[in-house]
């Protein structure tokens, strides 16, 4: 048996991290879930993401 | 490139945490701020032409002018106003502030503070109390009468009462209405008690009739936002001195004029990054709704960039029946500003945040990145002029502003060969 099977085999404790709906549904069906507010760095604008670069000194 | 900016956020940090607002005393636009004449109206916000102005600006202008004598009703003053014999400028221009349309004429009495740190002076109008008021648009009798009586009775009692008293140290003031339930913006209940509490034993060894005194004493104590013209030019000569330190990308102004919202960033001097104001989420009065709200408008942003207001409200819970949601959601406000600022003030300690200093020094590269925008608590005007304050809630600035301040910040490093 694959690890990752065992996995479902025990009571899931789950950290959510990004699109709230998964957080949601697991909720609902009484998981234990926390949500963890993350987002890609300047929302993925990749003129943002550049600009920044350029002052962190990266390309 | 970014040890420069680490440096550079750092002495604007230190800047602010250095300030020593004082209260030195009161005085009038025209003989105290500097550029003032009879033909020049200050207002809230970033510049703005009359032809873009919403409707409580215009209504508070044309309170103003009928104020001064330049017009004898609405229709004169409208005609003015549109004229081009009237210099409109923002009240920031000008080393002031004013709440909601802020704006601020010649006769009108003014609260004169100076940064004892740095030596700079700041200046802001007297709050008028709540309902028909000029800050909102209003400009009936009622109204001017109210401005005449601030002007002939409230300052000079106020202006020797402070000639007894002599300077008041606000920075020690608002580190304590900190602690008692205020957030310096939209709950000043505190705030005014102290200032109130200073303010008596001296106010009573004037010269002026008891009458006078107690009308003076009654109408302080019947507005709770009467400390808001000390926060706002607190702030305002706490974070002028950080004007134009190269390579800072601290934001040292945030300002609206019911129009566009605004910001000024550190590093790119008295240059203004502005977007449509955004409309307030909140709690209406009996009767209004959002259809009714104008767009954000105010000085009193400065709070927030100054790290009180919105940025403090874990300290304020009693707000959220104001402006809306649960003593947490205030918790989580405060939380989330660490994010995107450069460090916590040594001054004001939040009891709910096991006395953490409050979030202070907004960065736009943190702004940016984390795409978590500054939170204000703020009153909402009627979009109409005359009507006045519809409710209160939440808001925050545009994200274009930090947008463009940063693509702004990158060329002029770029043109100066800094990367």
């Amino acid at each position: 048996m694959k690890p990752l099977n065992g996995l479902f085999e025990k009571q899931l404790k789950v950290a959510n991290l990004g699109l709230e709906t998964f957080y949601e549904d697991l909720k609902s069906q009484s998981v234990e879930v926390i949500q963890v507010d993350w987002r890609p760095p300047a929302g993925g604008n990749e003129k943002m993401l550049s600009l920044l670069g350029k002052l962190k000194g990266k390309k | 490139m970014e040890e420069r900016i680490l440096r550079a956020n750092q002495e604007a940090f230190d800047r602010l945490q250095l300030a020593q607002p004082t209260i030195v005393g009161i005085g009038t636009a025209g003989e105290d701020i500097p550029g003032m004449d009879k033909m020049t109206v200050l207002h809230a916000g970033p510049p703005i032409t009359w032809d873009r102005m919403s409707g409580p600006l215009r209504g508070a202008i044309v309170g103003g002018l009928i104020y001064e004598g330049l017009a004898k009703d609405e229709a004169e003053a409208l005609e003015l106003a549109a004229s081009g014999k009237i210099t409109f400028d923002s009240c920031h221009h000008h080393n002031a502030v004013g709440p909601m349309a802020g704006v601020t004429t010649f006769s009108m009495p003014v609260w004169k503070l100076r940064n004892e740190a740095f030596g700079n002076m700041a200046y802001c109008t007297l709050n008028e109390g709540l309902g028909k008021v000029l800050r909102y648009g209003a400009f009936s009798e009622e109204v001017i009468d109210r401005l005449k009586w601030m002007e002939k009775v409230l300052a000079p009692v106020l202006k020797a009462t402070l000639a007894l008293s002599g300077p008041i140290d606000l920075k020690t003031m608002i580190a304590q209405v900190v602690q008692m339930g205020d957030e310096g913006h939209n709950r000043n209940k505190a705030g005014t008690s102290l200032l109130i509490r200073e303010l008596a034993p001296y106010l009573v060894m004037t010269e002026f009739s008891d009458e006078d005194k107690r009308d003076v004493l009654k109408f302080m104590h019947s507005n709770d936002h009467f400390f808001l013209n000390l926060t706002m030019p607190a702030c305002k000569c706490s974070l002028d001195p950080l004007e134009g330190i190269e390579n800072s990308t601290m934001v040292y102004t945030m300002a609206r004029n019911g129009t566009d919202f605004g910001i000024r960033v550190s590093g790119l001097g008295n240059r203004w990054f502005t977007a449509p104001a955004e409309i307030i989420d909140g709690l209406f009065f009996p009767g209004f709704t959002k259809e009714d709200a104008n767009p954000d408008i105010g000085d009193s942003v400065i709070t927030e960039t100054c790290g009180i207001g919105g940025f403090a409200m874990a300290t304020a819970p009693a707000i959220v029946q104001f402006v809306g949601g649960t003593p947490q959601d205030a918790f989580n406000f405060t939380s989330s500003m660490y994010e995107i600022t450069i460090g916590e003030s040594s001054a004001f300690k939040l009891p709910p945040m096991n006395f953490r200093g409050s979030p202070t020094g907004i960065d736009i590269m943190k702004v940016i990145e984390t795409q978590i925008r500054p939170i204000i608590n703020t009153g909402i005007a009627h979009k109409n002029a005359g009507v006045g304050q519809v409710g209160a809630g939440l808001v925050r600035p545009p994200m274009k502003c930090f947008e463009d301040a940063l693509e702004a910040f990158v060329e002029d490093a770029q043109a100066r060969g800094l990367i």
